[in-house]
């Protein structure tokens, strides 16, 4: 039986949190990741969840705390944005690296500075590199279930990494909206009790954790922890179908809206999906070919989808939140670049938007599809980027 | 598609209107409608103004962009009727409605608005009354039902009688639904 509810993007996540119980959350306040903790709290002081509940003096220690309880066997989640990331940069690499199954929702904001608490993706995208899974949400449905489904990834053993399932900062965290969630038992029965393969607390199979790994054999670890990533796509389709059996709603690597006989496609991640789809349905209704391709898992890269979702594209325009400083273009860009290098002359072109919160708006998408018209055929240098909504 | 209805909440940071845009689309979901509701989030501070947003309709709402041209603008306090836009972008047949002692006619010639329709009521009165402090924001809700019955008034005072349940005293849940029935009775047209 499905519960409808109406909840802003953060209690979403932390009404996913409370159904899972985690055995450890550790927690350090950022805006806009806040409210999600302050709703987990509520629900650990009301008795509502058995989580042992870790307030730390940084994210740093929020993270590092992580670690260790993830590496004692517990079950673990945190939260955090933008700064707050950041600040973690180094442990969020080892919690990779030791292959901790950590799930962690991250509310996108752009980095500082100048000081700036709205959406962009400059966070999560900074560390599309550190190793963990990045599953990108559009609305407070899609974050509540990618946080349930994050968990059988993390821990499923062929990958065994921690997850990001990541959600705009504001434009989801701080939204009412409506959504359908599990009721409590499906939910339980869904995460199950998790048993680590190894714990520093289990003295009769003692298992080393973290130890210096010089020439002899970090080179073997880091091909492991490739192996477990590209295992990744395999467990998030599996699980992704698996979610769509029990809950109606399932998921896989992209949502290829309407790609399929497409002209034009825009590439797009988060909340940006939502508003682009209401503009591929209206220009569909004018017989315009055009269509969206969401990235869901940007990490690990969704490769055959997108192969799939922009096979008939003439020209396709990729929206990037957040800037890859002196690079040609931006993160998504340069995968999609990547992805279609050798298949054929659609016409790829990036879109900067969204820094900082700038709004993205209906006329906005209509008018990147209606330039892709005019681009069609032409060659377009990796490194020319178009702004949308920018001033000057 | 069935059109959707979008809202936008003038008000002061500690009015309410954060609170009253939330409050609305949870009332809406009650009824099987979707929704949305956001506020704009700067440096808000007491006193400063600041806005909410809603989006209400029979169909799922996967736009999430700001929102342009609302058909319908509440103004909590008409010291912004020369402080902020509050007509940006409403359309001919938008709807404006406002708590101030002043008729609709006033408000009409003050903002030197053409078309659209204006209402007026005295919330922040009513809410003295009725609550014991000046917090416009429900006795707007109740106008703003009165005004474009898209939910029942019902509906609203059920989601303040359970939200507030916790927080509240029985006297003040029972002012605030008091002064959304007045408001509901006394908003008036040009």
């Amino acid at each position: 039986m499905a519960r409808r509810l109406t909840l802003t993007g953060n209690d979403a996540a932390a009404e996913a949190m409370r159904q899972i119980d985690p055995d450890v959350v550790t927690c350090f306040p950022i805006t806009p990741q806040t409210e999600l903790m302050h709703k987990f709290a509520e629900f650990v002081a009301d008795g509502d969840v058995k989580a042992e509940m870790v307030l730390v003096e940084s994210e740093h220690s929020a993270m590092s705390a992580a670690v260790g309880a993830a590496s004692a066997g517990a079950r673990v989640m945190t939260a955090t944005s933008a700064n707050g990331l950041a600040l973690m940069w180094e442990i969020v690499y080892i919690a990779a690296s030791n292959r901790l199954p950590i799930v962690m929702p991250v509310v996108n904001r752009a980095l500082s500075g100048p000081i700036n608490i709205h959406c962009d993706h400059s966070d999560t995208m900074g560390c599309r590199d550190t190793g963990w899974i990045q599953l990108y949400s559009e609305n407070a449905q899609e974050v509540y279930d990618n946080v349930l489904q994050g968990i059988l990834i993390a821990e499923n053993p062929e990958v065994l990494l921690p997850v990001m399932v990541t959600f705009d900062g504001f434009i989801i965290s701080h939204t009412v909206e409506v959504l359908d969630a599990l009721d409590d038992k499906d939910a339980r029965d869904w995460v199950g009790d998790y048993k680590s393969t190894y714990s520093l607390l289990n003295t009769d199979e003692p298992a080393t954790f973290g130890p210096l790994d010089l020439q002899d054999y970090y080179f073997e670890h880091k091909r492991q922890q490739i192996e477990g990533m590209n295992n990744a796509t395999g467990v998030i389709k599996s699980v992704g179908e698996a979610y769509g059996k029990l809950s109606g709603r399932a998921y896989g690597m992209t949502e290829n809206y309407m790609t399929d006989d497409a002209d034009y496609v825009v590439v797009a991640l988060g909340s940006t999906c939502g508003t682009a789809k209401v503009v591929v349905d209206e220009m569909r209704a004018e017989g315009k070919r055009v269509g969206l391709l969401k990235i869901r898992s940007f990490r690990p890269f969704p490769h055959a989808e997108i192969l799939a979702g922009l096979a008939s594209a003439k020209a396709v325009g990729v929206l990037d939140r957040s800037v890859s400083f002196g690079a040609p273009g931006g993160p998504v860009h340069k995968e999609i670049l990547a992805a279609l290098s050798g298949t054929g002359d659609a016409t790829v072109v990036n879109y900067l938007y969204g820094l900082g919160g700038r709004d993205i708006s209906l006329d906005h998408i209509r008018t990147v599809f209606e330039e892709l018209e005019t681009l069609a055929g032409k060659t377009i240098p990796a490194d020319e980027v178009r702004f949308i909504g920018l001033r000057g | 598609m069935a059109e959707m209805l979008e809202i936008r909440w003038h008000g002061r940071g500690g009015q309410g209107a954060k609170t009253a845009s939330l409050l609305l689309a949870e009332a809406a979901a009650m009824e099987g409608k979707y929704s949305q509701g956001f506020p704009d989030y700067g440096p808000e501070r007491m006193g400063a103004p600041m806005r909410g947003f809603n989006r209400i309709s029979e169909e799922p709402i996967r736009v999430h962009c700001a929102i342009y041209s609302p058909k319908i603008v509440v103004v909590l306090d008409d010291t912004l009727l020369t402080a902020a836009d509050v007509a940006s972008g409403m359309p001919d047949d938008g709807i404006m409605i406002v708590n101030t002692l002043k008729p609709p006619q006033a408000i009409r010639s003050e903002l030197g608005l053409k078309g659209r329709t204006i209402y007026t009521v005295n919330a922040t009165g009513i809410a003295i009354d009725e609550i014991g402090r000046p917090i416009p924001n429900s006795p707007m809700l109740g106008a703003l039902i009165k005004v474009s019955p898209f939910l029942a008034l019902d509906s609203v005072i059920e989601q303040i009688r359970k939200k507030f349940s916790h927080g509240f005293r029985p006297e003040v849940l029972d002012g605030n639904v008091r002064a959304i029935n007045r408001a509901h009775e006394e908003v008036t047209s040009e």
